[in-house]
């Protein structure tokens, strides 16, 4: 836009500073209708996201996928000697018993966000737009969880799910043997992780899309209604095409929170015994005492290309329908 | 949103062209937000020597008050300062610091400044701390871990100070701060045993006498079990806890040596040995608490405080839980007993885990010219019974590891973890701090062992396999 408004500016200017001279050179170079201070100012524009770009994603994820072909420990200077090659993926995909059950964990931990958590957080959404009574408690009430500090969620859902709290309480278990061992049990725990997330996540979903559907113009549902819609055919067939973009930052944001899960499992025992995920075990591995940073590298391509997939499949949808 | 821009955008232009002043307005806030774009590199910029002048400004003020603490040093006599690096992030135990580093500076006229780190954080950091511009004397572990630094250069030995202190010490502390070249890295200053805990009145009420063999413990345990009470507490959901029951097996079916060993990576996981070690444990299994997996050792530890269960096997600090009753009560009917006898020549070494803290020499720090005389003077200081009391008063989960600590404040507890350590002619440090770091971590031992309790009884040459995958999985230590 700064290109088209630029000239106009300029040209009354022209007359007094340049003189005729001016002119034809401007006529003859059609295509360089910037100014050098435009050019400096695009540069710039260019040139800052750029440099941060680079130097904030691009080095640090090929470093990371350099790392992810060494042994390196991070202390001493990285030397050839700490080239293995492929070692870490074999580790990894062949020997390293941890690495499957957390690809499962975060592709089941994807699925129920995507097939559970966020339609409830819709749902949510849709119920509370309507004018009905008390809609602000209700709404506070849902956000609650997503505005709790992450040691908070984790320690409230700790005294739930304890073998003396208050879940085994409420279903009658109350000596230690027959307690339901939801934290403990590496079949059961997952599941329980994955209720206290989505207790986040369908807030943080609800909250979204009320935001978008507050947005959506009240005339569009009038006019649909008129035309004899029913409220079914109003929701799907108008409001949801009509918050495509909310739609579109909504599923991206539950496939991000998906695969990035961490915290919950992490707070609750650092990731073991069937709480497993790729984010853990990468922490595990190259922040802790145990300083395997190549390996720890090695499963943070690997979470890299399975985020990918998503992504890429999304963005080439949504960019190729919208260029159209 | 890109469809409902679409038209807006498509009408600006042909406005423009007719009202020039509305062009010009929105040029000049055009320019106005280049402006404040082009500012915000410039703004960058001036983060850059900000940010690197402002770690040169700390140090102008550090400098400040050192200049004065250096020339009231050198008027006191050239007896310098110290640096020190703590992990005592406790408040009863930085209080302990605190009186002792006082203690010492007059005793000495040496000034201490300290460093006081979280004891978690200090550990995962340890490696880049002593690689980098570390104190010049620190706290760490005795063992493996001390031998695993000094092994880097990164430690100084201290044989001088130890040649002068070793007459205050036992023999187990003396091999727990040799490395691995035959020099002492280390001076130990507490520790704490593992042992079987029980309440002296559940035992006395219930007839229940104090196992001596393997055989007196699981008849033992059946007995617990028909009195309706939980054999042996436990909670894993931490990872590390098992790890105390897997050390004791293994010391007493295969001796300390094979222990070390297998720690150090010179015995294999496949080995039958380990295998015995597993099946042993598989026999008590049955006797934990169902639900370990879900509680911590403190979850466990107030099962045994209200008598739902008989015996449990962990550190004096254990003792924490039922001081927390409020109840004296409580904290005097705590009792332990060395873990049975397994019937295997290696019962005699009475060996147990005792995690030794010890003081350290870092050969990195920046000061260590000027500081290695203070530093060495700091550590015979910590060699002394009276300067150990004073930590161990202000946490007493933390024993003293000199023989003239005046005992006569200890309680009978206190006294009989002294007398179980004492008659032991070995003293291993606990696994994660046996073996490297990076293989007793979460996903590694800790998850390796929660493998094995949740089903003790599957194909155990298939399991240590993955074990030993995993140790030769892991890259070379220097």
């Amino acid at each position: 836009m700064l290109g088209e408004t630029e000239p106009l500016d300029a040209a009354p200017l022209e007359p007094q500073t340049g003189g005729a001279a001016a002119i034809p050179r401007r006529g003859r170079s059609r295509y360089s209708i910037l100014t050098r201070r435009d050019k400096t100012v695009m540069a710039l524009m260019v040139g800052v996201p750029t440099f941060l770009c680079v130097t904030l994603i691009w080095l640090p994820t090929i470093a990371s996928i350099g790392l992810s072909f060494t042994n390196w420990r991070g202390i001493t200077p990285l030397t050839d000697q700490n080239l293995v090659g492929l070692k870490n993926y074999v580790t990894l995909f062949t020997t390293y018993p941890f690495f499957w059950p957390a690809v499962i964990h975060n592709v089941l931990w994807l699925v129920v966000f995507v097939f559970i958590a966020t339609p409830i957080g819709i749902f949510l959404a849709v119920l509370l737009d309507r004018e009905m009574r008390g809609t602000r408690i209700y709404q506070s009430v849902f956000f609650v969880p997503v505005v709790l500090s992450l040691a908070i969620v984790g320690f409230i859902w700790e005294q739930i799910y304890t073998s003396q709290g208050f879940l085994n309480s409420v279903l009658g278990h109350t000596s230690s043997s027959t307690a339901i061992d939801f934290l403990g049990n590496a079949n059961l725990n997952i599941w329980a992780v994955l209720v206290a997330a989505s207790w986040r996540h369908v807030g943080y979903v609800m909250v979204l899309y009320l935001a978008g559907l507050k947005s959506v113009d009240p005339t569009l549902r009038e006019a649909a209604a008129i035309d004899g819609a029913n409220a079914r055919q109003i929701f799907f067939r108008v409001v949801f095409p009509v918050m495509r973009p909310i739609n579109i930052v909504v599923v991206v944001i539950t496939v991000i929170e998906s695969l990035r899960a961490f915290d919950i499992a992490y707070i609750i025992n650092r990731g073991k015994n069937g709480l497993e995920l790729l984010s853990i075990l990468i922490t595990n591995n190259s922040i802790s005492e145990a300083n395997l940073l190549g390996f720890g590298s090695a499963i943070a391509v690997v979470l890299l290309l399975v985020s990918l997939v998503p992504i890429v499949t999304f963005l080439v949808r949504t960019m190729g329908r919208d260029t159209v | 949103m890109a469809n409902r821009d679409t038209p807006s955008s498509a009408t600006t232009p042909s406005p423009s062209p007719g009202n020039p002043m509305l062009t010009r307005r929105r040029v000049l806030a055009g320019l106005a937000g280049v402006a404040g774009l082009a500012a915000t590199p410039s703004l960058l910029a001036a983060c850059g020597p900000g940010a690197s002048s402002a770690p040169s400004a700390p140090t102008a003020t550090g400098a400040a008050p050192s200049a004065p603490s250096g020339s009231a040093g050198a008027s006191v006599g050239a007896v310098g300062a110290l640096s020190v690096g703590s992990n005592h992030s406790d408040p009863g135990e930085k209080t302990g610091m605190e009186l002792i580093n006082k203690a010492f500076t007059d005793a000495t006229g040496i000034t201490v400044k300290m460093n006081t780190v979280d004891h978690g954080t200090f550990q995962d950091q340890l490696q880049n701390y002593l690689g980098g511009t570390p104190d010049t004397a620190y706290t760490w572990f005795s063992g493996f871990r001390m031998k695993f630094f000094a092994d880097q250069g990164l430690n100084v030995a201290v044989d001088d100070v130890w040649s002068k202190v070793k007459g205050n010490y036992t023999e187990g502390f003396a091999n727990s701060v040799v490395g691995n070249d035959g020099k002492v890295y280390g001076i130990p200053v507490d520790y704490y045993p593992w042992a079987v805990f029980y309440r002296k009145s559940v035992f006395s009420s219930k007839g229940y006498t104090v196992p001596a063999t393997w055989d007196d413990l699981k008849k033992l345990c059946t007995k617990m079990q028909s009195d309706s009470l939980t054999p042996i507490a436990f909670g894993d959901k931490d990872g590390w806890p098992a790890m105390g029951t897997f050390d004791i097996l293994n010391l007493r079916l295969n001796g300390y040596d094979f222990h070390v060993n297998l720690m150090a990576g010179k015995e294999k996981w496949t080995d039958p040995k380990v295998t015995t070690v597993f099946q042993k444990w598989a026999e008590i299994v049955p006797f934990h608490a169902k639900d370990y997996a879900g509680l911590t050792w403190q979850n466990a530890a107030d099962t045994l405080v209200q008598k739902k269960s008989g015996m449990y096997l962990l550190g004096l600090f254990v003792s924490s839980q039922f001081a927390a009753t409020k109840n004296q009560a409580d904290l005097d009917d705590l009792d332990f007993f060395p873990f049975p006898t397994l019937g295997t020549q290696y019962d005699a070494e009475g060996a147990l885990d005792a995690p030794i803290d010890t003081w350290e020499i870092a050969a990195k720090s920046p000061n260590l010219s000027s500081e290695t005389d203070t530093a060495k003077a700091y550590l015979e200081f910590w060699a002394k019974g009276s300067t150990q009391v004073i930590m161990f008063q202000n946490q007493p989960g933390l024993i003293p590891t000199a023989k003239d600590a005046d005992t006569s404040s200890y309680t009978a507890l206190q006294k009989k973890a002294v007398e179980i350590v004492s008659k032991a002619t070995r003293i291993t440090q606990f696994l994660d701090r046996d073996t490297r770091s990076d293989f007793a971590g979460s996903n590694g031992m800790q998850s390796f062992l929660q493998k094995f309790l949740a089903n003790p009884t599957q194909d155990l040459a298939a399991y240590q396999k993955t074990i030993q995958d995993f140790w030769e999985s892991l890259p070379p230590l220097t």
